[in-house]
C-alpha cells in the first residue's frame, strides 16, 4: 500500500468537493448548529428555571456531547457518496482503475477525504462546544466542566471510530446502488444505532459514564475490524466494472 | 522476464494472446482467441456491438480477469496482481466512455493521471503541453472539462491516455458518436502516434478508420474469425474481379468472354464484372477475346473491395 498515491486520490477529491457548495455547507453546518444552538439551549434552561441542578446540567451536557457522534458518522456518507458512487456515475472509474493503483489505496484516498474534512469540522465544533458550556456552565458548577474524560473518549475515540464505520458502510453500499442520493440515504442510517443510544441515554436506560463510551468504542473497533474486510472484499475492480454495464 | 519475437523478421511482439477466454457465468464473452501485436504496429479489432472487443481489451489492461488461455503484454503474463501493476503503469487506455472530472480543469484531470503514473512535476507539464498543443486545446487547458463539447473531452480524454507516454496505447471506440470534425482529428493524432511507432491497439466497429490507420485487422466476434493485414485479408475473402466497360456490350462479346472464364460474369449496362484468379494472366486473354468479338474496350480495371465487402462476408459467413 503506498500512501503517496492514496493521497493523490484524495487530493483530487478535495479538489472537486471545493467546488461543490452543498457538500462544504452539510460538514461545516451541522457542527457549527450543535456547537452554537446546544449551549444555547442550557443558558435558555439556566434563564427560565432559574438555573439546572448540577445533576442535571452534567446529563444535559453529556448527551449533548454524543450528538457529535452522530454527526461524526453522518457527515462523511455525503462526501464518500460523492466519491465512491461519483466516479461510478461519471465513468470515471474505469480510467482510474486501469492506473497502477490498487483497489487498497483508492479505497484509502477516498477514506481519506470522506474522513479529514468532517473530523475537522466535527474538532472544531467541539471545541467551540466546549468553551461556550465552560463558560455558561462555570458559575454553577463552580469549575470548568470540559475537558473531562467523557468528551476525551468521545472526539479521540467515538467520533473516528464512528466515522470510519459510516465511511466503510458507505464502501458497501456503493458496491450496490449507482445513484448518489440512494447512497446517501442508505449511508444515512448508520446513525440509528448512535441516535438509539442517544434516546436511551435520555430516558436514563443507558448512562453516559466514561465505562460505558469505552465499551461502546470497543465494540466499534470490532466492527469496524469486521466490515474494514468486508468492504476491501467487495471494492474490487472486475465487479466494478461489470456492474458498470 | 520472457520477451517473444516474431520468427521471421526479429520483430518485439508486445501482446500475445493464446486461446484466451472470458465467461461471464454461462454466457462466453470472448472465446479463446489468438493473436500477436508486435511492437509499433497499430492492431484493430473490427466487430458488432456485444463481440467482445471491450472485454479482451478489459483482460489485457488487467481490469478484468480471464477465465483460460494466457495472454502476455510486454511478456508480463495477465492474471496476477503484481504484473498488473506493471502492465498498468506501461500501458495507455482510452475507454469507450471518456470518464472525466467535468469539476476540474483539463490541466488537473491531466496533472492528476500523470501523477498516479509517477511522472516528475517537469515530465507531467511537458506531457500535458505537448498533447494539449497537439490536440489543439492548449488555451482551454484551465476550462472545466464540464463545459467542454464530446469531441473536446474525447481529445483530453486520449490526451490523458499518453500522458505517461505509454509503450502501448488500448483505445476503446476512439472515434465513436463524434461529429466528423472531431472524428478526423483524432483520427489525425491516431496517425501521429503511429509515426512515432507507437504500439496502439484499436476497437472499432469504423471499417473506414481500420482500413486507414491499422497495420493488422481482427475481425472478432466472440471467436477471432479472421486476423491479417488489410491487404492479406483481401486475399483471403475477396475473389479477384476485373471490370471491362465496353462501347456496347452483345451476346457475342458475352459468350467470348466465357469462352475465357468458368467464373462468374456479371453484365451492369455496358459493364462487364469478371471473376479472375490471377488479373494479370487472364486479363490479356479476355481483352483479345473481346477484341475479336468486335467489342470496343474503353477501360480496364481491377475491382478493389472494400474493408466493409470483407467485414460483412466475414461476420455473415460466421452466422449461417
Amino acid at each position: 500500500m503506498r500512501l503517496q498515491k492514496a493521497w493523490i486520490i484524495a487530493e483530487k477529491d478535495f479538489a472537486i468537493f471545493r467546488k461543490k457548495k452543498s457538500i462544504i455547507y452539510s460538514v461545516v453546518l451541522f457542527p457549527l448548529f450543535v456547537s452554537i444552538s446546544l449551549p444555547v439551549i442550557v443558558q435558555f434552561s439556566r434563564s427560565e428555571s432559574g438555573g439546572l441542578p448540577y445533576e442535571a446540567l452534567a446529563v444535559v451536557v453529556d448527551a449533548f456531547s454524543f450528538l457529535f457522534i452522530t454527526g461524526a458518522v453522518t457527515l462523511p456518507t455525503t462526501i464518500a457518496s460523492y466519491s465512491l458512487v461519483g466516479e461510478k456515475v461519471q465513468r470515471s472509474i474505469e480510467p482510474l482503475l486501469a492506473t497502477p493503483t490498487t483497489e487498497g489505496e483508492i479505497l484509502l484516498g477516498k477514506s481519506i477525504v470522506a474522513f479529514l474534512p468532517p473530523i475537522t469540522a466535527i474538532y472544531i465544533g467541539a471545541v467551540i462546544f466546549m468553551v461556550l458550556i465552560d463558560g455558561l456552565t462555570y458559575n454553577t458548577l463552580g469549575y470548568l466542566y470540559f475537558p473531562n474524560w467523557n468528551m476525551g473518549v468521545i472526539m479521540l475515540l467515538l467520533t473516528p471510530l464512528g466515522s470510519i464505520l459510516s465511511i466503510e458502510l458507505d464502501i458497501l453500499i456503493s458496491s450496490r446502488v449507482d445513484d448518489v442520493r440512494s447512497a446517501q440515504q442508505l449511508g444515512g442510517l448508520v446513525a440509528l444505532p448512535f441516535g438509539g443510544l442517544y434516546v436511551l441515554a435520555q430516558v436514563s436506560i443507558l448512562s453516559l459514564e466514561t465505562s460505558n463510551l469505552l465499551i461502546i468504542a470497543a465494540s466499534l473497533v470490532a466492527i469496524d475490524a469486521i466490515l474494514f474486510y468486508i468492504s476491501k472484499a467487495v471494492f474490487n475492480r472486475e465487479k466494478i466494472l461489470t456492474k458498470l454495464n | 522476464m520472457d520477451t517473444l519475437y516474431d520468427d521471421a523478421s526479429l520483430i518485439r511482439s508486445l501482446i500475445d494472446a493464446e486461446n484466451l477466454t472470458k465467461k461471464f457465468g454461462e454466457i462466453t464473452a470472448v472465446d479463446g482467441v489468438t493473436f500477436h501485436v508486435n511492437e509499433g504496429e497499430v492492431f484493430s479489432f473490427l466487430g458488432p456491438n456485444g463481440a467482445g472487443k471491450t472485454t479482451t481489451v478489459r483482460m489485457l489492461c488487467c481490469l478484468l480477469s480471464k477465465t483460460s488461455g494466457q495472454a502476455r503484454v510486454d511478456g508480463y503474463e495477465i492474471g496476477n496482481e503484481l504484473n498488473s501493476l506493471k502492465i498498468r503503469s506501461i500501458i495507455g487506455f482510452l475507454p469507450d466512455n471518456v470518464g472525466l472530472y467535468d469539476e476540474l480543469s483539463a490541466y488537473k484531470n491531466l496533472d492528476f493521471y500523470g501523477k498516479l503514473y509517477e511522472r516528475t512535476e517537469q515530465q507531467r507539464n511537458e506531457s500535458i503541453e505537448r498533447f494539449l498543443r497537439l490536440l489543439g486545446l492548449w488555451e482551454k487547458r484551465d476550462l472545466p472539462v464540464g463545459t467542454f463539447s464530446k469531441g473536446m473531452k474525447q481529445k483530453i480524454a486520449l490526451a490523458r491516455a499518453m500522458v505517461h507516454e505509454p509503450k502501448i496505447l488500448f483505445l476503446d471506440e476512439p472515434t465513436a458518436n463524434l461529429d466528423p470534425e472531431s472524428a478526423r482529428t483524432v483520427r489525425d493524432f491516431i496517425l501521429k502516434l503511429k509515426k512515432e511507432k507507437k504500439t496502439i491497439f484499436l476497437n472499432t466497429h469504423n471499417l473506414d478508420e481500420a482500413q486507414r490507420i491499422c497495420d493488422k485487422i481482427g475481425i472478432l466476434k466472440t471467436r477471432l474469425l479472421t486476423v491479417g493485414t488489410p491487404e492479406q485479408l483481401k486475399e483471403r475473402f475477396w475473389n479477384h474481379k476485373t471490370i471491362i466497360q465496353l462501347e456496347k456490350v452483345n451476346d457475342l462479346i458475352v459468350n467470348a468472354v466465357k469462352t475465357q472464364t468458368s467464373k462468374e460474369v456479371l453484365i451492369h449496362g455496358n459493364r462487364l464484372t469478371i471473376d479472375v484468379a490471377n488479373g494479370e494472366k487472364e486479363n490479356p486473354k479476355l481483352i483479345e477475346a473481346i477484341a475479336l468479338a468486335g467489342g470496343h474496350i474503353q477501360y480496364v480495371m481491377e475491382q478493389s473491395p472494400s474493408l466493409e465487402d470483407i467485414y460483412v462476408k466475414v461476420v455473415r459467413g460466421n452466422l449461417k
